[in-house]
């Protein structure tokens, strides 16, 4: 039984998304632990107030809001949010790519206040920058910091670490 | 702000009242307090990095070291992140025994937190005895796993004992004899004129704010909402059983203090519940490529010593795909975003960590209230360094 | 109260007669010190939480002459590092070690503040003996709480049988100097 609630629900939902962001939305998977849409980033802002703002939808939680760097795709980085309503329980997951020279993306902030620190720190690990953000600087890092961390070609260990031999260390 | 009138307080990082190091930088008229300028990542790890260059059984110590009161939640929350990414189902043993760990450690959790508020308050009396109750859990943890406070407790696919007739006896004496301590406990505080002057209406949020804010846990809940990840989508058999959830009003200092206070009580009766009906079965799932064969087997079978073999040099990928699973930790929802690309390690994992969100709504709340206020509101949130920055 | 089921010690060496003790000046001020140490707990992360363990009621850090806390670092003797400390943090432990008089001793409590324990990352500080200079080291993720005593007991020896004049000697100050504090 519950399995048909969350076909009916994401057939629903994906039916109110197309309707209204019929080119915003690349893709849109159902297969997947929750809805997952792929959207342009232009549309962003419009589809997560759509989401949040209308009646029948109302996904008024904003779980995370994370960053991700597929080095081998076109669109290098990527912004991932989970949104959550808590009426029926309903997750959705919303993913937008951005180029690797001019990864901006407008800010949910004045939706959410939660995104507030999010952002910082999708900024702080991945260099992305969110147009419109109270306080755009590094939360979680040291402010001299010159590069952004997460991102695939930068190693974990400290590169100017001159005691630990790479050979017997497994790096 | 140049103005003259203003003072500007440095609290922190190292600081007596601010239990983990986070830097509060105070603009003060006076004792009141205008505005609050947050830095934090002073303990920063890099759990992010890290995770992607471990192999998922390695994670579970990382998550051991977020919220360090209260490890086995994490540990188990990670597990079951994992077994979902496999697709494992586990035994109503495995599921009955993760629940008793969850709400002992959700118990002491709430219990430092607790006595912390008495401390900053002036009461450092209920914490030498709110501590003594907390070594008995530890005992309880090393007859598990043979830690006391970064656990590394359980498997993904279960747990690596099972619960010998020794820990059984140990979990009722001790739920039999928290009860004292804590009324105890509550006698100190709970309806102290002191105290109740010095936490109501101390620091509140409403409702609303609370879930612009992205709060969960006992913080949401004393603003009003109850929202609990163990009703809303309930994991590890929670839903067999019936316990209450407990919202304040306000959500206030004192409604903070109550809350936890009362989930405490239910954690008890949860856990008495699933120790009474424990049901027979395996302790472990069959996850052949995470579960590390017994080592009877291993020197004995060839197919044993191949898993083991496979297992410990790493050769194991899990499948692609990509999955959210959360649990109700101390401190609210802490959910794992997890994407694999079919290698050994993760390719991208995100912790929802519950203190990094719910800290940036400090500066509202202790806008307009004195000092001595902002101490006692910093530490009835539960802010938990490790959980802070990762 | 039986005397016979506890140890006694020893007093230090010294010509004794009736209404008389007499020994050496810095067995004397050793002994005091030693007895005596006011600890500032640096707890940064989940050693914090077993030096707790250690200052309850089971383990009692109180025992040792440590009852008192200070975390202000201008009446503190002993600096107990416990916990990871970030390069973001590493200044402030260095402000707080030159905020302290001398003579002043320095803990290493936990794997992270020994070497940086499980996190070698670009963040982490890969021992707290990069910045300041270091007695004792107690290993263990995290230490249990009487591996925080055997090492607060090493401390006690440390300092009983420290020089009087250690502080001002030529080697002391170079060792500073290598760590670049004046």
């Amino acid at each position: 039984m519950r399995r048909d609630k969350k076909n009916l629900d994401s057939k629903f939902l994906t039916g109110k998304l197309k309707t209204r962001f019929t080119e915003d939305i690349i893709a849109i998977d159902e297969h997947s632990d929750m809805l997952t849409a792929v959207v342009k980033k232009e549309a962003i802002h419009e589809v997560i107030r759509f989401l949040k703002e209308n009646e029948s939808l109302g996904f008024t939680f904003l779980t995370t809001l994370c960053g991700i760097h597929y080095p081998d795709q076109e669109l290098q980085l990527g912004v991932i949010y989970h949104l959550h309503r808590f009426s029926d329980n309903s997750r959705i997951r919303i993913k937008t790519f951005l180029p690797l020279d001019n990864p901006s993306v407008p800010t949910v902030t004045d939706l959410f206040s939660a995104a507030n620190w999010m952002e910082r720190e999708t900024y702080d690990f991945y260099g992305i920058l969110f147009e419109g953000h109270p306080n755009l600087k590094r939360i979680l890092n040291v402010e001299y910091l010159d590069y952004f961390p997460m991102r695939k070609e930068f190693p974990l260990e400290d590169p100017t670490r001159k005691d630990k031999d790479n050979r017997f260390f497994g790096r | 702000m140049s103005d003259n009138r203003y003072t500007t307080l440095n609290l922190g990082p190292t600081h007596p009242a601010t239990h983990g190091i986070f830097q509060n930088v105070l603009t003060l008229d006076g004792e009141r307090i205008i505005d609050t300028e947050q830095t934090i990542g002073y303990i920063h790890r890099a759990f992010e990095k890290i995770a992607e260059r471990r192999p998922y059984y390695q994670i579970t110590t990382l998550t051991d070291r977020m919220n360090y009161c209260s490890s086995p939640i994490n540990n188990i929350g990670w597990h079951m992140a994992v077994e979902k990414l496999l697709g494992v189902k586990t035994t109503k043993r495995i599921d009955y025994m993760r629940i008793i760990l969850m709400e002992l450690a959700r118990i002491t959790d709430h219990l430092i937190c607790n006595s912390v508020i008495g401390v900053d308050s002036g009461a450092l009396t209920g914490f030498i005895y709110v501590f003594q109750e907390r070594e008995k859990v530890y005992e309880i943890y090393e007859l598990l796993c043979g830690a006391r406070l970064t656990t590394n407790v359980g498997r993904i696919g279960g747990f690596e004992r099972d619960f010998s007739p020794e820990v059984i006896t140990k979990i009722y004496e001790f739920l039999d004899h928290l009860p004292k301590v804590l009324r105890q406990f509550e006698k100190l505080l709970l309806r102290n004129r002191i105290f109740m002057d010095r936490t109501i209406n101390v620091g509140p949020i409403s409702a609303e704010r609370a879930m612009n804010y992205g709060f969960t846990g006992p913080n949401l809940r004393a603003a009003g909402v109850d929202y609990d990840v163990r009703v809303t989508s309930p994991y590890s058999s929670y839903d067999d059983f019936d316990f209450a959830i407990p919202v304040g009003t306000q959500g206030d200092t004192y409604d903070r203090f109550c809350v936890r206070q009362e989930e405490v009580w239910q954690s008890l009766k949860l856990i008495r519940n699933a120790l009474d009906n424990l049901p027979e079965g395996k302790y472990f799932a069959d996850v052949p490529e995470f579960y590390l064969p017994p080592k009877e087997e291993v020197y004995n079978k060839m197919e044993a010593l191949i898993w083991h073999f496979k297992i410990v040099m790493g050769e194991i990928g899990a499948p692609v795909g990509e999955i959210y699973h959360s649990v109700e930790a101390g401190n609210g929802e802490l959910g794992f975003y997890l994407v694999s690309d079919g290698g050994r390690t993760p390719y991208r994992l995100h912790f929802r960590r519950p203190c990094f969100i719910y800290y940036q709504a400090l500066p509202e709340m202790i806008r307009g209230g004195v000092l001595s206020d902002a101490i006692l509101t910093m530490s009835s949130m539960n802010v938990i360094a490790g959980e802070l920055d990762g | 109260m039986k005397t016979a089921s506890y140890n006694k010690v020893d007093p230090p060496e010294g010509f004794t007669s009736p209404g008389i003790f007499a020994t050496t000046f810095d067995k004397v001020v050793g002994l005091a010190r030693k007895n005596s140490i006011w600890p500032l707990p640096f707890a940064t992360s989940c050693c914090g939480i077993e030096f707790m363990a250690t200052m309850g009621a089971h383990y009692d850090l109180g025992r040792f002459g440590a009852e008192r806390l200070s975390f202000s670092p201008r009446q503190a003797d002993l600096l107990m590092v416990m916990g990871t400390i970030a390069k973001k943090m590493a200044p402030v432990v260095q402000q707080v070690y030159v905020q302290m008089a001398e003579p002043r001793w320095v803990i290493a409590v936990g794997a992270c503040a020994a070497s940086g324990g499980i996190f070698d990352t670009y963040s982490v500080l890969q021992g707290i003996d990069r910045i300041v200079p270091v007695d004792v080291y107690v290993p263990g993720c995290p230490p249990r709480p009487e591996q925080i005593i055997d090492g607060f007991m090493k401390i006690q020896e440390l300092v009983g049988k420290e020089s009087l004049r250690r502080r001002y000697s030529q080697e002391y100050k170079d060792l500073l100097e290598s760590y670049g504090i004046r």
